[in-house]
């Protein structure tokens, strides 16, 4: 194995320039070194100027997300030695502007994550001693979709998003799941109306892309073909029955 | 703070690139999507062309051999294979997806995908066949 490898960076720094430009830095290659670690390499020793977010170093924040050699990538769960010779090339996220280098805007992902309510709702709050119950069965049924840690490599994979900036994407749609199927929440039907729109799960064309970015085996697309069956059998229920049996 | 923050769309200084009109040629995977899509056209030929053969057929003879006739047109043919070409493409591809979409369980139990699949392929097998059998009889 070489002792180097070169990773080819997108720089996008406004002040100096109003298009991204590619940097290449040679940095050590180390057999334990994730993407993350080379980054922080250059940027403790290199080049202090790169600009890029992350936080737990351990897939837990989800703020490492970067395309990698073209792919949407977690860098700290990404190793160097899997490119080795290189170069490796590095840009931001796809499908969101950028703010500098690596550094994307999340804004409207985070507006479309507090829409869709990902809380539990309780439309009358009894009070309980101790906690909520819930049997292994009830948990199973929403635990893979609270796996998400919107790090947004799933917006980033789904060409979709890029072309309709309005759809609300897979991370939220799996995230509303996640409360409507918990067997503890009441506050579907609040969702349904968010996610049962053109922007909501009917965008979603089923390319399956977002599933096989995921690295918590969220599998989103699952998720939202699995909600279309239901929001067509409630849109129907809310149009067929009186309002006392929906 | 009393001032509501909003979030803007849009600045000045954010960099938003432009998608290209050749994006499904990008990835393999957006290709094979883009085909699937693009199969449902030839599905709906396909549904014309079994409804012209039905109609064809319950006008008669001289109605029935015109259509055989117009089926033996080479560019009828060449069409014709094209079309069924996706419509495989697009039943696989679909059968592919239903695992995914469908989650059904059995006392409890969810039933593994590879059964919901294997039953897709089973019922399009049986199908098949019900057809073959009514038609060769």
């Amino acid at each position: 194995m070489a002792d180097r490898i070169t990773l080819q960076v997108t720089r996008y720094l406004p002040e100096e320039s109003a298009r991204p430009t590619s940097q290449d830095y040679e940095i050590p290659l180390r057999k334990d070194w994730s993407i993350l670690d080379g980054l922080n390499h250059i940027k403790d020793h290199v080049d202090g100027t790169l600009s890029y977010r992350w936080s737990c170093r351990m897939g837990i924040c989800g703020s490492c997300g970067m395309t990698v050699n073209g792919e949407p990538k977690l860098a700290c769960a990404t190793f160097l030695a899997d490119y080795a010779p290189g170069p490796v090339r590095i840009e931001p996220l796809n499908n969101f502007p950028v703010v500098r280098d690596l550094v994307v805007e999340i804004g409207d992902f985070l507006e479309k994550l507090s829409a869709v309510k990902p809380w539990i709702i309780r439309e009358d709050e009894e009070p309980v001693e101790g906690e909520y119950l819930q049997t292994p069965t009830e948990l199973a049924e929403y635990k893979q979709f609270s796996m998400c840690i919107n790090c947004m490599l799933c917006y980033s994979a789904c060409p979709v998003y890029g072309l309709e900036p309005g759809f609300i994407g897979p991370a939220a749609i799996a995230l509303a799941q996640r409360y409507n199927l918990d067997s503890r929440d009441r506050g579907s039907h609040e969702r349904l109306d968010v996610l049962s729109t053109d922007e909501g799960i009917w965008d979603c064309t089923f390319v399956g892309e977002c599933t096989r970015a995921c690295p918590k085996h969220v599998d989103p697309a699952g998720a939202i073909q699995r909600y279309k069956p239901t929001a067509v059998a409630e849109t129907l229920k809310a149009f067929l029955l009186p309002r006392g049996k929906r | 703070m009393s001032e509501q923050v909003e979030h803007v769309d849009f600045y000045a200084r954010w960099y938003k690139p432009r998608i290209s009109r050749l994006w499904w040629l990008r990835r393999r995977s957006y290709l094979v999507f883009v085909l699937r899509e693009l199969s449902s056209v030839f599905v709906a030929w396909f549904v014309v062309f079994l409804l012209l053969l039905v109609r064809a057929v319950s006008q008669g003879d001289r109605e029935y051999q015109r259509f055989l006739d117009l089926s033996a047109n080479p560019w009828m043919l060449a069409l014709n294979v094209i079309t069924l070409f996706f419509v495989v493409f697009h039943t696989v591809t679909w059968f592919d997806a239903a695992p995914r979409a469908m989650v059904v369980r059995l006392r409890g139990r969810r039933v593994p995908a590879r059964i919901v699949l294997l039953l897709h392929y089973a019922a399009w097998v049986l199908l098949t066949g019900i057809t073959a059998w009514i038609i060769l009889d």
